[in-house]
């Protein structure tokens, strides 16, 4: 026969310790060594340090139109060669870092937070919100992202904030999704049962006792989505809604000059477009290579 | 499976309603004044009322709702603004000429893209796999119109070997029109073939580590019918149903596609309506695609439990 006794027991023994700092080290340096990591580090490292500086490093001011000097082609006075309005294009790349670096992240911050809390919600409660949830979170996933944050943009119109609202809720359920699974797999474990036998309430559980055990799905999906924001914040750009159409943006130069391909221009278009795809590309790896420690 | 596919069925019916809800709500709800977006703030009150009434946007928000619905199941998609024509007559050649685009593609990245798969699994952790995977990734990653842009550079421009327009003159042949059609073409092959390939890898991967497979091994079979008999046969099925949802993101790159080669498919069709702010038209267009999504991916799900009983068994619980 069972006696109280035997069923407490487990509650007692830390079934999952806390990481300890050791291992937490461990994966740091595990990272700092991996060449895809110091690749995509090197290249964001580059977009933010101009973001930052701007105006500062660029040679030229970026939105000087110099209408004696339009499509000049790379030169030493114009390393990248001037655009339609005699504009300096390298001085537009490097200031151009700054919007999607500000709007991007903003966004893929919101969408972590919102997202994360509803995962942790309908993974831990179950039931018929969580049902609810998902089915919404489906439709969502129906319409292709662009197309959502294309109609979104359109019905309100673009501006700064609302790229980071439309993005960060379409992110929203995505990210739900994946913290959901995480938390469906800790929920079943002895932990957590022991802090609801503890009589610990829901909020408590979920914030202080599961959050903290979910953080590598979080992490992985934090960047990975912010790959995705870059990519929708410029394709959003490019289909002609800037978040700001009087600052240089990448995406919105090459929407104004891909016309010009044909009479040869090519620079105009060459250079801010290498700007989206290292970007891109090196949040991508260091995404790959976190990906990879947590599933080691 | 007559269970299942009740649930799966019921499933995306609930899920097509909702998302109904959501088109209607970012096409009807988020304008605000509908006819005031579509007309600027410089038209006079008397013309925006007139607009609205035009379009039953003035009346209440649940009628409009029932209105628009009630016209989809009649056929009727509504009247797009900017073109005067009924949308239904926009939609048909738009949706023909997308998958005539999207099987282009389709045709061409599918058998690289398992090749690849399988090639990187079989050299996993090798530096071929590496250059597989990260390659891979890096390309499905970089904005379409990135991609597209690039190709126009290189093969449009600097070798000159292909048109940059995607529209073949009228009555030109079949291999003409494969030739105007293969830039933009190559742009979606570009963006799935990292995605398609990582698939791939991962379901050769899991069955080259399988009891079956080692069982295989084991009793003497030679390495080429292992792989060929025992990991292919139980890694490709899963991945080609998986294939199918991946129409969603095929659609989402074709509005940025078919816009920078000036192709008149879905995609332009919606970019055109959305700067237009033609919602009747824009409406009915992301409903068709998210249907055309819903039905791949329904179709997906059941041609996966057809191969995997598992996964049918599990879900009939």
């Amino acid at each position: 026969m069972t006696t109280i006794d035997d069923q407490a027991a487990p509650i007692a023994i830390p079934i999952r310790p806390d990481e300890t700092k050791a291992e937490r080290n461990e994966r740091l340096r595990l990272l700092a060594r991996s060449p895809t990591f110091l690749l995509g580090s090197i290249l964001v490292g580059v977009w933010i340090v101009c973001a930052i500086l701007g105006n500062l490093i660029a040679p030229h001011d970026p939105v000087a139109p110099d209408i004696l000097s339009k499509f000049e082609g790379p030169s030493g006075a114009h390393l990248f060669g001037t655009d339609k309005l005699g504009q300096d294009v390298l001085s537009r790349v490097i200031v151009g870092a700054r919007s999607i670096l500000v709007v991007a992240p903003l966004a893929t911050i919101l969408g972590t937070v919102l997202g994360t809390t509803i995962g942790l919600v309908t993974g831990y409660y179950r039931g018929f919100v969580d049902e609810a949830t998902m089915r919404v979170v489906d439709a969502v996933l129906a319409i292709p992202l662009i197309i959502t944050a294309l109609l979104a943009v359109t019905a309100v119109g673009p501006s700064r904030k609302t790229l980071v609202l439309v993005i960060g809720f379409v992110f929203t359920p995505i990210i739900a999704k994946t913290v959901r699974a995480a938390v469906l797999g800790e929920a079943q474990l002895e932990y957590v049962q022991a802090a609801r036998l503890r009589n610990e309430r829901g909020p408590y559980v979920m914030f202080v006792e599961i959050l903290p055990n979910v953080t590598g799905p979080i992490i992985v999906e934090f960047t990975v989505r912010l790959g995705y924001a870059i990519f929708t914040v410029a394709t959003l750009a490019f289909l002609g809604f800037a978040a700001d159409p009087t600052i240089p943006d990448w995406g919105q130069d090459i929407s104004t000059h891909y016309q010009s391909i044909n009479a040869g221009y090519w620079w105009p278009v060459l250079f801010p477009s290498l700007a989206i795809a290292t970007l891109i590309v090196g949040i991508n790896l260091i995404a790959d290579a976190i990906a990879q420690l947590f599933e080691r | 499976m007559g269970r299942f596919l009740l649930t799966r069925l019921g499933l995306a019916a609930i899920t097509l309603l909702l998302l109904s809800v959501l088109v209607f709500v970012g096409t009807n709800l988020l304008p605000g004044d509908v006819a005031r977006r579509k007309l600027g703030n410089t038209a006079s009150q008397a013309s925006v009322d007139q607009l609205n009434h035009q379009l039953g946007t003035d009346k209440p928000i649940l009628v409009q709702y029932w209105n628009w619905i009630s016209g989809l199941f009649h056929g009727d998609l509504g009247t797009s603004l900017s073109y005067r024509l009924p949308v239904s007559e926009l939609i048909g050649p738009a949706l023909t000429h997308s998958l005539k685009l999207a099987a282009f593609a389709f045709v061409m990245v599918v058998p690289l893209a398992i090749l690849g798969g399988i090639v990187a699994a079989l050299k996993r952790d090798k530096l071929t796999d590496r250059v597989i995977t990260i390659g891979g990734l890096s390309l499905t990653v970089v904005p379409e119109f990135v991609t597209g842009i690039m190709l126009i550079l290189v093969f449009g421009l600097w070798l000159d070997l292909f048109p940059v327009s995607a529209n073949a003159p009228d009555g030109s042949n079949i291999l003409t029109q494969l030739k105007y059609l293969f830039l933009p073409a190559l742009t979606l092959v570009i963006v799935l073939f990292g995605y398609i390939s990582r698939i791939t890898r991962a379901g050769t991967i899991e069955s080259l580590d399988a009891d079956y497979t080692r069982t295989a091994v084991l009793k003497g079979l030679p390495r080429r019918t292992v792989i060929r008999r025992h990991v292919l046969r139980n890694s490709l099925l899963p991945t080609i149903a998986v294939i199918a949802t991946q129409t969603g993101y095929l659609i989402g790159g074709l509005v940025v596609i078919e816009t920078l080669f000036n192709y008149p498919g879905m995609g332009r069709l919606i970019f055109t309506a959305a700067n237009a702010k033609d919602f009747p038209l824009l409406a009915s267009s992301v409903l068709i695609v998210g249907i055309v999504f819903l039905i791949a991916t329904l179709l997906a799900d059941v041609a996966y439990s057809l191969l995997n009983p598992r996964i049918r068994y599990a879900t009939a619980e």
